[in-house]
């Protein structure tokens, strides 16, 4: 089974050459720290800025200098600085490559909710509805299951939309899976993570072909 | 030149009254006008709706204004981070419209653009595009949402002459550029405010004309929300 590390790891290898790339809050944030050195990646982040570099040293934070998990960051030589409008026509006009974001629950129809549980909590969409609405590419970093153990990996979703058959592809602490018109592929296990453990942990259909190999990372 | 400056923050929120809509740029913490909102909260002004990404945290930023309930209405798109914001809103006491935050930066710039609508696939399909009209392009969905109206933007920018013209820094220049010219009276403040010509015109973010006030901010705090640092090996 993998830690939130382990997901970032694992989903750092779907970051190619060339791909300007949105990172949401949580864990793919972590993904920026394991993409490979020989390849170009720039980062884009939606308040504002493509090319982010790593957190500055301390003492050298500006406040002027966020990302949009209003942390404090750095930029890379030929980084850019963008009002909102312009940030997201990059997004909506579909020139960034791909977005990696986290999610409460996704459906085995592409379906993805995590903006909101009616009555507990309410912080809003940010730019998820913007993102999920409009990349090509949207990998899903999540667990697989809640804190009660309860399937997040489902057939319908419980809680409201953040989009409609958008996700493509999902990295959990358990498994590799892809949404298919018949359901979740199971593509590749955690290490030591067993098929049955991933069909159990599922409550949407599992698509189980062949032999399923583990992730290398 | 046509001479936008006036003498201070007072004189730059002369006009606004109880009931109001406002546009008020900023992401997090980082670009807000921090002059204006205090001025806004000294005036005691209410019945307020507030057009922002963000609702500032507890005890900052929007977070007075929210503190004090001069806020009826918030349009933003993302309010964690803030206590009190979340309680007024759960409680029913602050009526909240989520919306996407590029539907929140295109219904600014609409405004500003002075095209009445557009149409976003932003939210369709979701709680979001309820009640809204949709229409199909070359098979994919798409929401209507109208431009924002406001009786007045308040944005910051690092540097402006009185001209009106802005330059922005960094991440902060975020709903600012966005929200200059699009509500009936703009109200600039910036950093330093420099003299008519010392600002190359190639160089300029938005013209003085979506600009009609601009002040140079008696202080700016300027509060970090999340320092994160690495440390030097």
């Amino acid at each position: 089974m993998l830690d939130k590390t382990g997901i970032a790891k694992r989903i750092a290898k779907e970051v190619q050459d060339g791909y300007y790339v949105n990172l949401g809050i949580g864990i793919p944030t972590l993904v920026a720290n394991y993409v490979r050195d020989d390849i170009e990646v720039e980062f884009q982040s939606e308040n504002g800025v493509l090319g982010m570099g790593p957190f500055p040293f301390e003492g050298e934070e500006d406040a002027d200098i966020i990302n949009a998990g209003k942390q404090t960051i750095t930029t890379l030589p030929g980084a850019s600085f963008f009002d909102s409008a312009t940030s997201f026509a990059m997004i909506r006009g579909q020139h960034v490559d791909l977005t990696i974001l986290g999610a409460m629950e996704v459906a085995q129809n592409g379906d993805i909710a995590n903006w909101k549980i009616p009555g507990k909590m309410v912080k809003g969409m940010g730019g998820a509805m913007d993102l999920v609405a409009s990349a090509e590419n949207i990998i899903v970093a999540m667990m697989h299951t809640n804190k009660r153990g309860e399937s997040k990996i489902l057939k319908k979703c419980s809680l409201p939309l953040t989009g409609v058959g958008c996700v493509k592809k999902i990295v959990t602490n358990l498994a590799v899976l892809e949404v298919t018109d018949k359901g979740f592929k199971l593509l590749e296990r955690a290490p030591g993570v067993s098929v049955e453990a991933i069909k159990k942990a599922t409550e949407g259909t599992l698509i189980v072909e062949g032999d399923i190999p583990e992730m290398s990372l | 030149m046509i001479n936008k400056k006036v003498n201070g923050v007072t004189e730059a929120v002369k006009g606004i009254s109880n009931n109001m809509t406002f546009m008020l740029g900023g992401f997090g913490l980082s670009g807000i006008p921090e002059n204006a909102i205090a001025a806004l909260v000294k005036s005691g002004v209410n019945g307020l709706t507030c057009i922002s990404n963000n609702a500032g945290v507890d005890d900052f930023g929007l977070g007075l204004l929210l503190h004090q309930k001069q806020i009826d209405k918030m349009v933003s798109s993302y309010v964690g981070e803030n206590d009190e914001f979340e309680r007024q809103m759960l409680s029913g006491e602050l009526d909240v419209e989520l919306i996407p935050q590029g539907t929140l930066a295109e219904r600014c710039r609409a405004a500003q653009a002075g095209f009445p609508a557009i149409y976003t696939p932003a939210g369709y399909g979701t709680e979001v595009a309820e009640g809204k009209e949709t229409r199909e392009f070359d098979g994919k969905m798409y929401v209507l949402e109208h431009a924002f109206k406001a009786d007045f933007a308040f944005v910051k920018a690092w540097k402006g002459d009185a001209a009106g013209n802005l330059v922005f820094k960094g991440t902060a220049r975020n709903f600012n550029p966005c929200m200059a010219g699009a509500a009936k009276i703009t109200v600039a403040e910036v950093e330093e405010l420099v003299p008519v010509g010392a600002l190359d015109p190639n160089q300029i973010h938005i013209p003085g004309i979506f600009v009609q006030r601009i002040f140079q901010g008696e202080k700016y705090e300027k509060r970090i929300e999340q320092r994160t640092v690495r440390t030097r090996e």
